[in-house]
Order: structure tokens, then sequence, then C-alpha cells
């Protein structure tokens, strides 16, 4: 009953509701390119018709991730950004933005943080779900999946071309909002484009019929890779392209429309 | 060679845990090439004509069994009887070598192509391009960009052995970050490589699978020192941790003997407390590091910090979470050895007996004299590496 009830006011639930394709979901590192600039990204994709937001959460050692997202998980992390003061800088964000969020991250810094109390701050600034990649699925059925469900948060897992059907299965069965397609086997931000391998992979996933949405993410860089992706899902996940232009034009607002209009043509 | 049942093991859990630490934390990306490795490296290793393969290489390739030596001067220095394992002795010049043979053969197996490893001090690399050339298999080692700065000598031997040696420039630009490398060339190429870790860290099942590579070294122990003296139990085991896979090594046989005391020697650095150390255990809280979890030095946020050491080989801010467990239940005892204290030791080591050994072995020879021996006691220590390789930082003392 309860978990009935947080399923239809999670905003990541909903927008998959009203929407079904072409669903853009942007990511970005928190505290980049400056500690304050945060809420100004996040913001400025809200205005500028991002669908989800992805909010990194620095982290030392970002396994999963190619040069550019390491870059700026260090930069974050110079600018002095931490969980909490993430949480803080997102504190009343809700009376700004109705986009729905998702913190993007690695497991270490919500172990210390505590798992329950992160949850809970999750809830309490606004935030709808959360990804983290080296968060095992048995252990998180084991330990964590009724703290996250006890305070609404969804956590979003991740597949891959060498993910076995079986498993795609049982992920679907646990999932919540949608599932988080990787387009090839790489960390992010690899640029090998698009192959016959990974069209194949995609009508597999297509033809298991999943219970859950799905959008595509690692190597979606521009208008053509979007597209492709909504052929194939319900939407896709930028990241690393997002992040160069943050690099390279600071958090402008005006930059970050013209951005998500390329992408979305 | 006879192989002598375990008496005992570190005793993972299915899931790969001892006691609250170890498990697989890893991203989707990495789960189908540990799974893959999961399911089959306990079925591999007990398989006879793997284990035939293994100990022919070991004893007519590596060099095995390596001698257990009597170390008399430093015996009388010390003040109790001080027996070393001569690790040092394995072709190489670590025992990093009989970890990399077992995994090769374990990577053969699965029908791998391609290497892929970190390195530290450059010994788990060589190793690692050693067994790659003996196999015919492409090797492709990480190093961080300052550690191939003091370890130039290895990282010329690797390129000879024909293994590319890729600098990791990110973070620490040390062991832990070549770890990372390493860990996002398997991600970017998961069907055709094998990761070979070089210490009992990483996800399950490395862990475990090292330390039953690295066995051999206690089982060879307990023979020789029967044979030399009446007993198969010392009454301390000493090696110095880095992630810790020489340590598993010599303790795996012991574990439950409780009358062996295992005694680790950690890299202090300039001191525990100096903000620039590697000791862990001291300095360390619970955290995931490299797909497991463990006792890991990191700020507050949970960000890793970067540790230092004179040792490239110890230079890393985690230890294995069969090492974690063995902190945290008491069973072993751990000490934290600074660089001044491992030089003076690995000179005292060359002086007095002949051997130079390597400066994270110089670790484990420095916490001799921190641990209240009595005459009468019998002390094995794992003379893990030697040490040629570091001629440079000593030279700065000589
Ligand atoms: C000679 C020697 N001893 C010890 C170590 C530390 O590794 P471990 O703790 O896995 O034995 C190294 C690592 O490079 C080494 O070269």
């Amino acid at each position: 009953m309860e978990a009935e009830l947080t399923k239809q006011t999670n905003r990541i639930t909903h927008v998959f509701t009203k929407k079904s394709t072409g669903l853009l979901n942007v990511y970005f590192t928190a505290g980049f390119p400056n500690l304050d600039d945060t809420v100004t990204v996040l913001e400025g994709l809200e205005k500028a018709g991002a669908d989800l937001v992805e909010i990194g959460m620095p982290y030392s050692d970002p396994v999963a991730d190619g040069e550019t997202i390491q870059q700026s998980n260090m930069q974050a992390l110079e600018n002095g950004m931490t969980l909490k003061t993430l949480f803080e800088q997102l504190a009343d964000c809700r009376s700004r933005v109705s986009v729905p969020i998702l913190l993007m991250g690695y497991v270490n810094p919500v172990l210390q943080f505590g798992v329950e109390a992160f949850c809970q701050k999750c809830q309490e600034v606004g935030v709808d779900g959360v990804i983290l990649p080296d968060l095992p699925l048995d252990l998180y059925l084991d330990e964590y999946e009724p703290i996250f469900q006890q305070y609404g948060i969804l956590n979003i897992f991740l597949i891959t071309p060498q993910t076995s059907d079986d498993r795609i299965r049982l992920i679907d069965e646990h999932s919540e909002g949608f599932i988080y397609m990787v387009s090839s086997a790489s960390i992010t931000g690899s640029t090998s484009g698009v192959s016959e391998q990974m069209l194949a992979y995609f009508d597999r996933i297509n033809a298991m019929n999943l219970r859950n949405p799905r959008l595509i993410g690692f190597g979606i860089k521009d208008n053509e890779t979007f597209q492709m992706a909504n052929q194939y899902a319900n939407g896709a996940i930028i990241g690393s392209a997002f992040i160069r232009l943050l690099q390279e034009n600071g958090a402008d607002g005006n930059e970050i429309a013209g951005f998500v209009r390329t992408i979305k043509g | 060679m006879t192989v002598l049942e375990p008496k005992t093991s570190f005793e993972v859990s299915n899931k790969g845990f001892y006691g609250r630490f170890g498990g697989a934390f890893i991203p989707e990306m990495l789960y189908p090439n540990v799974e893959e490795l999961r399911q089959n490296y306990l079925a591999i290793m007990a398989d006879p004509t793997f284990q035939t393969e293994f100990r022919a290489l070991l004893t007519d390739y590596v060099g095995r069994p390596t001698p257990l030596f009597l170390a008399e001067r430093l015996s009388n220095e010390i003040g109790a009887t001080i027996y070393l394992k001569r690790e040092d002795l394995c072709h190489t010049g670590a025992h990093k070598v009989n970890n990399t043979i077992g995994q090769i053969l374990v990577a053969k197996r699965l029908n791998k192509q391609r290497i892929v490893a970190e390195t530290g001090a450059g010994q788990h690399g060589v190793a690692t391009a050693t067994v790659c050339a003996l196999m015919g298999l492409e090797c492709i080692v990480y190093m961080g960009e300052i550690d191939m700065e003091r370890q130039q000598p290895n990282v010329d031997r690797m390129r000879m052995l024909g293994a590319t040696v890729v600098p990791a420039k990110s973070g620490s630009k040390t062991l832990k970050d070549a770890t990372n490398e390493a860990m996002r060339h398997w991600i970017n190429n998961p069907v055709d490589t094998h990761y070979i870790i070089g210490s009992v860290v990483g996800p399950h099942p490395y862990p475990d699978m090292v330390a039953r590579f690295q066995s051999v070294i206690s089982e060879e122990i307990r023979t020789q020192l029967l044979e030399k003296t009446g007993h198969e139990n010392p009454d301390y085991v000493v090696a110095c941790v880095g992630g810790g896979s020489n340590a598993a090594g010599a303790f795996f046989h012991y574990l439950h003997e409780p009358s062996v005391r295992l005694v680790a020697a950690e890299a202090a650095g300039l001191g525990v407390s100096s903000g620039h150390s590697a000791a862990t255990t001291a300095l360390g809280k619970p955290g995931v590091l490299h797909g497991s979890r463990t006792i890991l030095m990191q700020t507050d946020d949970g960000q890793v910090t970067e540790p230092y050491s004179i040792s490239a080989g110890l230079d890393y801010p985690g230890i294995g979470p069969l090492h974690a467990h063995l902190f945290d239940s008491g069973r072993g005892d751990f000490y934290a050895i600074e660089d001044d204290e491992a030089i003076r030791a690995g000179f005292q080591l060359s002086k007095l007996e002949g051997i130079i050994p390597a400066i994270e072995t110089a670790h484990a020879l420095a916490a001799l004299p921190k641990m209240n021996l009595q005459a009468s006691d019998v002390v094995v220590v794992c003379l893990s590496g030697r040490g040629d390789k570091d001629l440079a930082t000593y030279s700065k003392y000589l």
C-alpha cells in the first residue's frame, strides 16, 4: 500500500506516464565547474526542457567513468564539494524546479554518509532516484531495498550488452522508474559510435517486453545518437558531451538551452 | 612435490565475505567478467591437469620450493630465532609470480587472449609480463606515472618482456590509480581479456583466488620448518602488507593455529599522523574500494585519501578484505613501519646476511625489534622480494 503510494507520486515514474518517447536525461557533476553552479545548472536544464536530470556526486575513484567525467569529479572535489554540501545546495530546489532529479555516484560516500540518512535526505530535498553503479544487485536486495522503499527513493539499475537475459529479468523485477541501458561495453565518454552489435542488443532488449521503460546511455552525444536511442528505447542519457559544454562555457543558461535544443532537434 | 591438504583457509563466504569485509562491489559492466571467474575458478583450480601444470611451472620455472634460511647473524642481533622464507629467490625476484603463474593458467582455460594488470613497484607487472611472454598472450600493464619514475628498471624489464606499459595519470598517479585504469580497461574489453590482479584485493573471487595461489608459501614453510626444527609451527609469521598477498600466502596454513601469531607490517611513510602515510589499519575506516569492502584510508566524506610510502608496493590506501578481517577479529598484529625504519632494516639485513631485500620486505624486517621477542621464539619472516629494483632509493642513504 505504502509502496503503491510512492510509486504514484515519484516524479520519475510520473514523467514516464506522461511521455513514452524522446525523453532526455542530462548528467552533470555537482559543484562543477564552480562549487555553487549546481542549482544554476539544474534550473538551466529544466528551463531548457530536459525531462530528467542526473546530478553526479563527485568521487575520487570513479571506475566506470571516462576522462571527461573523471576530471569533472576531480575539479568538483577540489572546489570543496561534499555530499553534505550537495544536500545543502539542494535544500530548497523544489521551490524552483519540478524536473525529476536523480543522484548518480559511487557507493563509498553513501556508505560513509549512512544509507538511511542518505535516503532520508534525498526524500527531504526532493531527490527521486539514485544510480550507484557499484552497489551490487544482491547486496541491494539483501540490505538496502527496504530502506530505499521506505523513503520512496528509486534505485536505478544498469544493464549492458553482456548482461544475461535471466539477470535482465531479475533487474526488471526489482526496478522502478526506468532501466539504464549502457549502450556498449565501455566506460562513459566512449566515442565508438553505433555498431551492428549495438543494434542487435537493442533489438534483443526490445523483444523481451520488459515492464520498465528504458533510457540508453554511454556514447550519446548529439541529435543523431539521441534519435537513434529514441528508436530503440524511451529516450537517452547524455553526460560527457554536456560536461564538455560546461567546461568550455561555464554554467550559462543560454548555452545550456542551446545544447538541449541541438540534442532534441 | 607433495601437496599438503590445507589445514585451513580464510573461509570466505559464498558471496565473498570475510566477516564484514569483502564482497563484489562492481558496476554492472564488470559483472559478467567477475561472475565468469567466480563460477569457474574453484573448478579450474581443482582440476588435476591444472594442478600438475601449475606445480610443474612453480618447480621448473619459478624455482620452488624457495629455501627457508636460518638467518643466524640477524637472529643474534634480534635475540630470537629468525628464519627467512626466500621468496626473493623466485624467478623475477618476488612472490608475485606465484599468483601470475596461477592466473595465466586460469585465463588460458577461460580462452582469454589478452591480459591486463596494474602494478605499483613493478614487481607484479614484471611477473605478469613474464608469464604472458611464456604463454604468448598480449600484456598491458597500467602503472602510476610517479611509480614509473621511481621504479624505472622494472618499466624497462616489462617492455623488454613485450608488455605495453601505460602510465596512469589520474588521481595520485600511483597504485590505486593504476588499479582504476586496469579496471576501466577491463570494462572496455570484457570478453577476450583477463585482469590479473596483483594482490588479495578487488572483488570476490580475487582475494580468495590470489590467496590460494600464494598459499604455497606457508605450505612450504610448514614442511621446511618441520624438517629443520621438528615443529611445523613457528611462534610468529611476519610479512609486509601492501594489498597483502605475500602475507596471505605466508599466513594461509597457520590461520587456525592459535599458537602462531600472525604479524603484518604496514607502511607508515613519514609517520602515522604525519599526513604522509599508508598505514591503513591505523588510519582507515570500513569502506569500499576496487570492488571490496575493506579498511580504507578516506575522508569523512568517503573520498579515498592519497597514501604515501617510500615503497611503491605498499603505497595503497586499502588492504585485502581478509586482512581487514584479521585486524578486526584481533587474529593479526599490525605494526606501522616508517620509511626510515624500513631503510635501516634493509641495510641491516644486507650487512648481516648478504641479502638486499625489497623496500616493501624491509618493512616486515623492521617489525622484528618492535615485537618484544623472547630468546626462545621462532620467527618466520616472509622475505617477499629482492631489492635490486630499489637501488636508486637505497643509494640515497649510502
Ligand atoms: C617485494 C614485494 N613485497 C610486497 C609487496 C606488496 O604486495 P603484497 O602486500 O600483495 O604482498 C610488493 C608489491 O609490489 C613487492 O614487490
